[in-house]
């Protein structure tokens, strides 16, 4: 772990930060989550606080950490299940080939023509809007993105001698997936984990923004920037709050994936 | 001028920097000081193991460092100009120009976009030698020289359409069209069939001594350099170990180390005769790859019994590798039959019992791509030992202790990753996974090509030595003549799919001999000055790649 760019500690560094209050919401929060605070709506920032309050006067600083939290989790849970179903189905598909490579791809083409946010909108149109849904929906839809990466990854992993020799001593294709290829599709795939990290902090912000994501009076960000938008208007920043949060999360886990990119690309054999 | 060396070369010192993983990079020295000089017209052979720097001395003459590699000391001389003090003008001048270069792999260098004619007057035409339409008659010229079909169009033809072996004659006829002063030849036939070698060998030869050009010739083969070069210069991890005249270097050597170079390949193996029943048997076997409808294999019939060794050799596309995925399972025959202990294999792997997989087992020819880069050897041998026999713990350990004690790696080594080890030493490792299995026969395909002689000569001892103690079967794929004499108890020639001779060594290597083994076994470079052209008066077929 020695030699870290300055960039990449940067991103660690806030990327820990932003973790640390999500898990620890409730205790840094001045107040409660929904608890309204103020008779004044939009009140400025003071010492009481800290960033003044929201639309119907809640603290606008314990809306943001709960937010956070929400959103983190979200975006967090939807983030694993899309690798874990994307990874062992592309893998399963390079190391089958033949007519199951055939189904799966044609099928994961099938649902990334569809644009995914109009796909979301109209499942979510129908379904009940519940934080288990919002997940599974997520996780799935960016499942489809997992899926090519891990398939192109492994394609060319299964045609290394080892795994042909893996598979003369006669072992069973979860032992080829998980024990021959996945160590050595880990670096991309990790480094892509970053990547759709984000977007999937910018999906469920998305789809809060549109009122389809997470309902009040839960807070997220997205949420947050939808409740009190109409402040814009009247100069109030409250709104740009949870943009700044969006924007500095999102910049400080590129900063991280661009370096573990870096290290697991090199062609000098690192093993990271 | 004629007193002058052509080129000169004083205390050339060669560094690069290194990057190794988790450290700060460093820098080390490749080249520790190296002298010689080339008198015009001469050919001086630079001949090494892999990474003793020969092909980076090779590139110093045109005063070029490849990929991080930087001449940081010494002199180089060319025509009296010191080339790493000359600016930028006289290096282009002398590249392309007065010196010019014939890389290894001639596939990989033409531009496969444009038209041969095209590439080989290039630099001529770009230095200003020759016009294009003289530059053109130049390279016509030469590709007849240089004994290349049809010389007045095959220009016109892109790098694909020719074989591998007039590809590489073609560079030849590049390096030599803007009238250099020195060629220098990186390899230039290691990457051919032994057939099609001797061809570009002797058109090399040939136009060398009829261009009057000197020349670097650099390889790994001592019998190839030996019909080449007028003087040799021995390498060994940086540092010169012996120069001197081709004879004085082939009929005796000084050194310790150029001894070996010289009597490698010097194993000899008494044939066993056949037992009674054989351990493999293939039965009619014809094979096709899916999607095309050409029989890659033709009706092949051989037997291997237990302990013995059967060697099948033969160019590439001769369908030696192809048998062995067809006996692996990886590749169901069309038609014809594998039995094996008395049992008839199932022809697809997947139905096969986990006993016939574990009595059958595979080493590869690149031991790099053979082990899982993430699995550390101690995994790679204590998988088979755990799949097959549900060997674990302490149990596991000592029979993992066992086995690298047996292919004579000794302690340490467990938890190392393939990365940390040398090319010799992972195959070692690839050959005690195979025998972790406890198999009775192991395939080996091409084990030793990929491999510097030495070294290549450790393994085949150390299979000799196995076969011994372990009484497993070899059946040993291989394009290397010297080999199969080394190690094998039959042969089996195949030559486009089929076997034109099978039968035990003494026989298959003794006359008469049909064409093809004929020009195959003469093909084989031998260590002894005018060879080459006693074989080439005596040849009675023509090699493929023509």
């Amino acid at each position: 772990m020695k030699n870290i760019p300055i960039s990449a500690m940067i991103g660690l560094f806030f990327t820990g930060l932003y973790f640390l209050i999500a898990i620890f919401a409730p205790l840094i929060a001045p107040y409660g989550m929904a608890e309204i605070v103020s008779d004044e709506i939009w009140a400025p920032a003071s010492s009481e606080f800290w960033l003044g309050t929201d639309n119907v006067g809640r603290d606008l600083l314990t809306r943001l950490i709960y937010g956070g939290r929400t959103t983190i989790f979200i975006a967090t849970m939807a983030t694993i299940l899309s690798f874990v179903t994307g990874s062992v189905l592309g893998f399963f598909a390079a190391v089958s080939g033949g007519w199951v490579d055939q189904v799966l791809s044609r099928f994961v083409d099938l649902i990334m023509s569809i644009p995914s946010l109009i796909f979301a909108l109209v499942v979510l149109s129908v379904m009940p809007t519940t934080m288990f849904t919002l997940i599974v929906l997520m996780g799935l839809l960016d499942s489809t993105r997992v899926y090519r990466l891990a398939r192109a990854v492994a394609v060319d992993i299964t045609v290394m001698d080892y795994v042909e020799a893996a598979r003369l001593r006669g072992e069973r294709t979860a032992w080829v997936i998980f024990r021959e290829i996945l160590p050595n599709a880990l670096s991309p795939l990790v480094a892509e984990m970053g990547l759709r990290f984000i977007f999937m902090v910018l999906f469920i912000s998305t789809l809060s923004f549109l009122g389809l994501g997470v309902q009040p009076p839960q807070a997220d960000w997205g949420g947050i920037v939808k409740e009190n938008k109409e402040g814009i208007n009247y100069g109030i920043q409250a709104a740009l709050y949870p943009a700044y949060a969006i924007a500095t999360l999102c910049i400080s886990i590129n900063l991280v994936a661009d370096w573990i990119l870096n290290r697991t690309t090199s062609l000098k054999g690192g093993r990271g | 001028m004629s007193d002058q060396p052509l080129l000169k070369v004083r205390n050339l010192k060669i560094g690069a920097t290194i990057y190794p993983p988790g450290e700060r990079p460093r820098d080390i020295e490749i080249v520790h000081g190296v002298d010689f000089d080339l008198a015009p017209g001469k050919v001086l052979g630079l001949i090494g193991e892999s990474g003793a720097g020969k092909s980076t001395i090779g590139l110093a003459a045109m005063a070029y460092g490849r990929g991080g590699v930087e001449l940081t000391g010494g002199e180089v001389w060319v025509n009296g100009r010191d080339m790493l003090r000359a600016g930028m003008r006289d290096v282009r001048n002398l590249r392309g120009g007065e010196v010019t270069y014939v890389s290894q792999s001639a596939a990989a260098s033409f531009n496969p976009a444009k038209k041969i004619m095209d590439q080989v007057v290039e630099a001529a035409v770009l230095q200003g030698k020759f016009s294009r339409k003289d530059a053109e008659a130049r390279g016509v010229e030469l590709f007849r020289k240089l004994g290349l079909p049809d010389p007045e169009n095959i220009g016109n033809r892109y790098p694909h359409q020719v074989s591998g072996g007039q590809l590489q004659r073609c560079m030849t006829a590049l390096a030599l069209c803007p009238e250099p002063d020195l060629v220098v030849f990186d390899e230039p036939t290691t990457a051919l069939d032994v057939t099609t070698q001797i061809d570009v060998l002797a058109a090399i030869k040939e136009a060398i001594r009829d261009t009057g050009v000197a020349a670097l010739y650099i390889t790994h083969d001592l019998a190839v350099v030996a019909q080449v070069s007028d003087h040799i210069m021995v390498l060994r991890m940086g540092e010169m170990v012996e120069y001197g005249t081709v004879d004085q270097i082939i009929n005796n050597p000084q050194e310790d180390y150029t001894q070996a170079l010289v009597s490698v390949r010097s194993i000899t193996h008494e044939e066993k005769i056949p037992t009674s029943n054989p351990l493999l048997r293939v039965q009619g076997i014809t094979a096709r790859y899916k999607g095309t409808d050409f029989d890659v294999l033709k009706d092949i019939n051989v037997d291997l019994h237990p302990g013995q060794t059967l060697a099948v050799v033969g160019e590439s596309g001769s369908g030696k590798s192809t048998l062995a995925r067809v006996i692996t399972g990886l590749l169901p025959p069309s038609k014809g039959q594998i039995i094996f202990d008395g049992r008839t294999l199932t022809p697809d792997l997947p139905t096969r019992p986990l006993d016939d997989l574990r009595e059958l087992q595979m080493i590869y020819q690149m031991a790099d791509t053979a082990m899982n880069p993430r699995q550390t050897v101690g995994t790679i041998i204590g998988r088979p030992l755990e799949f097959y026999f549900g060997l674990k713990g302490a149990e596991k350990q000592r029979r993992i202790q066992e086995l690298l004690d047996e292919i004579e790696l000794g302690t340490g080594f467990q938890d190392r990753y393939p990365a940390e080890l040398s090319g010799g030493q992972k195959q070692r490792v690839c050959i005690a996974r195979a025998l972790a299995a406890k198999p009775k026969l192991i395939i080996c395909d091409e084990v030793t090509s990929a491999l510097d002689p030495l070294v290549a000569d450790g393994i085949l001892k150390l299979l000799l030595n196995l076969q011994k103690i372990e009484d497993v079967a070899y059946l040993f794929i291989t394009h290397d003549l010297a080999t199969v004499k080394a190690i094998a108890d039959s042969i089996a020639v195949m030559f486009q799919g089929e076997v034109v001779r099978y039968g035990p060594k003494s026989e298959v290597l003794s006359p008469p001999f049909d064409d093809y083994t004929d020009l195959l076994l003469s093909s084989v470079p031998e260590m002894k000055l005018g060879w080459l052209e006693e074989v080439l008066a005596s040849r009675k077929m023509e090699s493929a790649g023509n």
